[in-house]
């Protein structure tokens, strides 16, 4: 069986026009496989390239070099090379990404925003809105916030409404970064439940895990980063 | 992998000189169905001459436009004949004007603003005619007690809900939109930003739309091209242009937005 994620040789670097004109190089020549059921923890200082790997899966950075293999469907997609239509199915039913922020209309209600993962799907609105309910409810966010915009949610409750967005569905591939970064624990329990349902059904998960308790708590195996110039 | 339907809208090299001053230079993609597709670039790069050329209002120096119809598939919108495009630009486009004014007609009632686009593809019934203009009027969340009023009383943001009811009502394949919410204040930006997305979405319309506006483009659009001196500089899925950046152009444009 292939792995849900395969990476071979990933170059990124990143060249910055309007500051000299300097170059940047993140990732030369990164590895990675993940297989389903496996939750994998990208490891190493800021700055190393671990949310840059992620948005490289994603496709929200454009890789120099190496291919992105990800199963999608009966085969797989290359998202270095994909077309831009090819990539937004990936993302739609296969790959979901928690980012470090909550990205949304202003005043979109905070379960239709977790409904319309499930809505691009296809499902129906009404079974979409109710999964969204449960899913906020589940991560402690009240039912009195659902029907309110998260732009006025405080900092935590806007991580969780962009925890509940992804958790809503069951995607085959998770990428995740810094998951649990601004929630108390209690809500930090509940996504680590989250997570480790989520492997258990068989997803393949890659994360960023700050907090080394988390990181124990929920990682299968650590794959350490170390610098681009180092590693050529 | 995907086997699906063709692009909607093909743009080939299109090239627009006004009296040999470039509008716009070699730009060619393509719009699928149900693909939201934004322009971005300043004032002046070009953004409005590629939507006037790609939806029949002006035609360009060189290059083509083709667009696939419902019954005879890509047809070049223009070497086919008049009547065929003026039906076209009546039924399966829509154009929403950033200037409301341009789009509605100012002396005429709500309703029969929205029921002259229905009338013009055959429509003749009194009562379904009125009947589509309320629900539409309904869908744009507009009070539906205003249709017999005049668009002149109403404010920006109505009019431009106006006009885009006037546009959906004969079931469009593809919007043109030049900056939709370029004039009106941020709140009301922000629920006609809602209320477009969902009806894009819902409608599983294409949509082209021209905006100087990231945060607009970001939250709107599947794809962007950023402009810059009449060409496009870069284009790829709407994040990746975002968050990655590629060419100095697009790379000062993203970074000079500021963050609220």
């Amino acid at each position: 069986m292939t792995a849900a994620i395969r990476i071979e040789g990933l170059a990124k670097s990143f060249t910055l026009h309007n500051q000299g004109g300097v170059r940047l190089s993140v990732l030369d020549g990164f590895d990675l496989a993940v297989e389903a059921g496996e939750c994998v923890a990208l490891h190493g200082p800021s700055g190393i390239g671990k949310s840059t790997v992620l948005r490289c899966i994603y496709a929200n950075y454009r890789a120099d070099r190496g291919r992105i293999l990800v199963r999608h469907r009966d085969g797989t997609v290359d998202m270095a090379a994909a077309h831009p239509r090819e990539i937004l199915a990936v993302r739609r039913e296969t790959v979901g990404h928690v980012s470090q922020f909550l990205r949304v209309i202003p005043r979109v209600a905070a379960e239709d925003v977790v409904a319309e993962t499930l809505r691009g799907r296809g499902a129906d609105p009404e079974a979409a809105t109710k999964a969204a309910r449960r899913m906020l409810q589940r991560l402690n966010i009240p039912a009195e916030l659902h029907r309110l915009a998260p732009a006025t949610f405080s900092g935590g409750e806007q991580q969780r409404v962009n925890l509940a967005r992804v958790f809503v569905a069951d995607y085959p591939v998770l990428l995740l970064d810094e998951p649990t970064a601004s929630l108390d624990r209690e809500n930090r329990d509940v996504v680590l439940k989250l997570i480790r349902e989520a492997a258990g059904r068989g997803a393949a998960i890659a994360g960023i895990f700050h907090d080394s308790e988390v990181r124990d708590a929920v990682a299968t195996r650590t794959v350490p980063l170390i610098a681009a110039r180092e590693a050529a | 992998m995907m086997q699906e339907a063709p692009p909607l809208l093909s743009a080939r090299g299109v090239t627009k000189f006004y009296e040999g001053i470039p509008g716009c230079r070699d730009v060619s993609f393509e719009v699928w169905p149900g693909e939201v597709l934004g322009i971005v670039g300043e004032s002046g790069s070009g953004k409005t001459t590629v939507l006037n050329c790609i939806s029949a209002r002006l035609e360009p120096t060189s290059g083509t436009v083709e667009y696939a119809t419902r019954h005879d598939g890509p047809a070049d919108i223009y070497r086919m004949s008049e009547p065929a495009r003026r039906l076209l630009m009546r039924t399966d486009w829509g154009f929403v004007h950033q200037n409301p004014r341009e789009g509605l007609r100012m002396g005429v009632s709500a309703g029969a603003n929205i029921g002259e686009r229905l009338m013009a593809v055959g429509a003749r019934h009194y009562g379904n005619i009125r009947q589509a203009a309320n629900d539409w009027l309904d869908k744009v969340e507009m009070d539906t007690g205003r249709m017999d009023d005049l668009p002149i009383t109403f404010s920006g943001g109505m009019q431009q809900r106006l006009q885009i009811a006037r546009n959906l009502v004969t079931a469009p394949r593809i919007v043109f939109m030049d900056e939709p919410t370029g004039n009106l204040d941020v709140s009301v930006q922000a629920r006609l930003l809602d209320l477009l997305r969902g009806l894009v979405t819902d409608l599983g319309l294409a949509a082209v739309i021209v905006t100087h506006d990231l945060a607009v483009a970001r939250l709107l659009s599947h794809r962007l091209l950023v402009m810059r001196r009449g060409k496009v500089v870069e284009s790829g899925l709407t994040d990746q242009v975002l968050d990655d950046p590629q060419h100095p152009y697009s790379q000062l444009l993203v970074s000079s937005v500021i963050h609220p």
